[in-house]
């Protein structure tokens, strides 16, 4: 157990290996893996390759992990690992144990997985520290898997291997390809050398070997487009940067991950920081930047944390500062945290925040590639671009495009959330249709409901109907019903939830978001957002719809930013497809979903209550009596449709009408 | 090596200060303003700009509530006013009468599959409802009450 505190694979063989910071060896990553290359050894070359297996499974053969990003910990992830641990020692089990990342299967968090090099490595999900103890029993005690959520191999040496079905055939992982997120969940993020044992930073080994323009040629040929939303090809901007005759360029990596619904940035750089990191020192080679930032939200602290810790482990093994491998190419990373403001997802805004000032977009051209921050050339990508990046340059650029469409090429990470059975974090390859995503992969709805909708793209995106679901997912097939791709969230609506509200929420969104630097996106939302709360409460008329028409189209055309300019989408799609909830509400004045509170009415159902009286004593307007067969009944004049009865109700028995 | 980025930076001195006193005393901003010799009008600008700034002090414990789209569709605007209820916040005001707590609405906090979601302190709340909340607070509540009655008891003396 402690030759590890020794001696990692990052640490030189023997005397023989001179790499340091300040006599990088150009094949240092490489020869860690495959070494040693300067001299022969069988007795290096083994070393090696014991550490290399006792990083995959343990010193002792066996391995569990623990998902302990964000969502992992929120589900009690920490207080799992704690158990594990205890369990572990009251069997006399030697295992390692260790925090991982996220798999994408946020729906049964927190989750653990036992590997050892010949058995079936069992995932479990649903984990508590009440049954882990179970668990780690069954598997080391009785050899048996019973229980697990699913399987990675089989291999007949377990019992009850038969019940439990293999990951690779299920549909929540077999329709996806795992291609950028493919260490996440798998490996310590915090671990620079678990990333080198799964092949990392070959990518930027490789890159160091070719010319900068060849790495653009590399990146053209993928076909890869920027991940965060538009969809602008990244070796176009790549290049145009690199064509600036300007001694000082930058790369900034977009971290700022603002999109409610949205979080695949957040899991790739908590589980695979390195991953980012190698993308953005080769974007800083393929440009000619020697200073990259790196954006992050304030919201998302662990993010910055594990970010900032891969900037640091690979400064200290020389992958980050001067003369990187070797190759004569000096570039250092910076971690910014965001204060928070949704406007920083603009690149114009972002460079103003890094610069310290309020974030306000400015006019574009010129854009960023070629006066940036500072006025340098600047490149800025997003988190899951640059993740891409350092995939397809360990991998080669036909391996990435042999995935997805003519005209968008690779795999893309989509956040499914909402009306669903399997919320989570989930790759697919583009144009991959959304019924694919949402009933094959996220599970459909839950028992008894109708999905009716999806929103994709966030406050910028739009929704979309339930008879669309078999459209491709792509940049172009989405823009032209309505939504966009966005970062990739996908929000999924169903009966109990109202357009109109869903469309009111966003726009309660964009207005507090709305920088108020131009007019169109200042004064809009705060008019779209006035119609339509107006629509919610009932008081409103046609020309409602038409007036949100008009306003919607006049700052899509008028607006300065994107922020502005996309704001409208969630409510000029709802009017096209779902017309009739807004109508409902106009000339019924009545709410569908029963979601909008002045257009419902409560009562409560004599079946269900028992007479205890919570809700009269709850209510705040006194709304709630007691009749004479000592049922309560509310006065529906006087009650201010606040909720609070159902609430309190602890059977349920006031029910909306 | 650029200096430049590396170099004072705005937003970064008023996290600094935010992180050591838990808000932006007007006081502060004054000395920053004349350390930085920037107009105290930018500084002010800026932070009121950001989400992350708060000029006012915050309770003991700071509720954020998260308004990103799965949490409010999965009922976090109804929570968000349980809790300014059962908190007893005034309607101008953003913390609790004894100071105990504050509440605010956070963006999105990445945790969508847990929606909707509180965060009490460090502590994030996953699938929140009204009745677990009720009970999560009454127990930081009553943390913070022992700790300042031992802290009362000792002080006390002396």
């Amino acid at each position: 157990m402690m030759r590890q505190e020794y001696w990692t694979l990052m640490d030189p063989c023997c005397d023989y290996c001179l790499h340091s910071r300040d006599n990088p060896c150009a094949k240092y990553v490489v020869c860690r893996m495959r070494g040693p290359f300067c001299h022969r050894s069988v007795e290096c070359r083994e070393k090696r390759q014991r550490r290399i297996r006792e990083v995959l499974y343990g010193s002792q053969g066996v391995r569990i992990n623990i998902g302990a990003s964000s969502c992992g910990l929120a589900a009690g992830a920490e207080r799992v690992l704690e158990a594990v641990k205890d369990g572990l020692r009251s069997m006399g089990v030697e295992a390692e144990v260790s925090a991982v990342g996220c798999l994408g299967l946020c729906f049964m968090e927190p989750f653990i997985e036992i590997q050892s090099e010949d058995g079936p490595s069992p995932i479990y999900g649903y984990v508590s520290p009440e049954n882990v103890g179970d668990i780690l029993a069954r598997y080391f005690e009785e050899g048996s898997v019973d229980g697990a959520f699913a399987i990675r191999k089989r291999t007949g040496r377990f019992k009850d291997e038969d019940k439990v079905p293999l990951l690779d055939e299920l549909d929540v992982w077999r329709k996806q390809v795992k291609w950028v997120s493919r260490n996440c969940g798998v490996i310590n993020p915090e671990s620079i050398e678990e990333y080198i044992v799964t092949g990392g930073y070959e990518g930027l080994s490789r890159a160091l070997t070719m010319r900068p323009e060849e790495v653009i040629e590399e990146i053209r040929l993928a076909g890869l487009r920027g991940r965060g939303g538009a969809g602008f090809p990244t070796w176009l901007k790549w290049k145009i940067c690199r064509e600036q005759p300007s001694e000082e360029k930058y790369v900034i990596c977009n971290a700022d991950e603002g999109d409610p619904g949205a979080f695949m940035n957040r899991l790739l750089a908590e589980s695979d920081p390195h991953r980012v990191l190698e993308g953005i020192i080769i974007a800083g080679y393929a440009i000619g930047a020697s200073q990259g930032v790196i954006f992050v939200r304030a919201e998302k602290p662990l993010m910055a944390a594990r970010l900032e810790k891969a900037v640091e482990d690979a400064r200290r093994w020389g992958l980050l500062g001067e003369n990187i491998l070797g190759s004569g190419f000096s570039f250092d990373v910076r971690v910014m945290r965001s204060a928070g403001a949704f406007v920083c997802g603009e690149e114009t805004a972002m460079i103003a925040a890094i610069e310290g000032r309020r974030a306000m977009p400015r006019q574009r051209p010129p854009y960023p590639a070629s006066k940036g921050l500072w006025d340098k050339p600047t490149v800025v990508n997003n988190v899951e671009t640059l993740a891409h990046v350092a995939t397809i340059m360990a991998h080669g650029w036909r391996e990435f495009a042999k995935y997805g469409t003519e005209r968008s090429k690779g795999t893309k990470m989509f956040c499914v959330t909402g009306g669903v059975k399997r919320t989570g974090a989930f790759e697919v390859p583009i144009g991959t249709t959304i019924r694919t995503l949402v009933y094959d992969i996220a599970g459909g709805p839950h028992e008894g409901r109708r999905i009716k909708a999806v929103q994709i793209g966030g406050p910028s995106g739009g929704c979309l109907p339930e008879r669309l679901f078999d459209l491709p997912i792509d940049y172009e097939s989405l823009q032209e019903a309505g939504a966009i791709m966005g970062s990739g969230g996908l929000v999924v609506i169903d009966d109990t939830n109202c357009m109109v509200d869903v469309a009111r929420y966003f726009t309660s969104f964009t207005l507090a978001e709305s920088c108020g630097k131009c007019i169109p996106c200042r004064v809009g939302t705060k008019a779209l957002y006035d119609r339509l709360s107006a629509i919610v409460e009932g008081m409103s008329s046609q020309e409602d719809l038409q007036l949100l028409e008009e306003i919607g189209i006049m700052m899509k055309e008028a607006a300065l930013c994107a922020l502005g300019g996309t704001a409208p989408n969630p409510i000029l799609s709802s009017l096209r497809y779902f017309r009739d909830e807004y109508e409902a509400h106009i000339l019924e004045k009545r709410c569908p979903a029963k979601v909008c509170r002045k257009l419902v009415s409560y009562a409560i159902n004599r079946e269900l209550c028992v007479k205890c009286g919570l809700c009269a004593k709850s209510c705040p307007v006194g709304a709630i009596a007691k009749t004479a067969d000592g049922y309560f009944m509310i006065d529906e004049s006087r009650c201010i449709r606040c909720g609070t009865c159902v609430i309190t109700c602890p059977r349920g028995a006031v029910e909306k009408r | 090596m650029s200096g430049k980025i590396c170099s004072g930076n705005l937003i970064e001195s008023l996290q600094r200060i935010q992180e050591k006193q838990g808000f932006l005393p007007r006081d502060s901003l004054i000395k920053l303003s004349r350390d930085t010799r920037s107009p105290l009008s930018r500084i002010f600008g800026v932070a009121t700009f950001y989400h992350q700034f708060r000029l006012e002090p915050p309770g003991k414990v700071t509720i954020a509530v998260c308004m990103g789209t799965a949490c409010h569709l999965r009922g976090n605007a109804e929570n968000y006013e349980f809790l300014r209820r059962f908190l007893g916040i005034r309607p101008d005001r953003s913390t609790s009468d004894d100071g105990l707590f504050s509440l605010e609405k956070a963006r999105c906090f990445g945790c969508c599959s847990l929606a909707p979601v509180v965060k009490i302190g460090d502590m994030l709340v996953g699938k929140a409802t009204p009745r677990e909340l009720q009970k999560a607070i009454s127990r930081v509540r009553e943390s913070i009450l022992r700790e300042e009655a031992a802290r009362g008891a000792g002080g006390g003396k002396t």
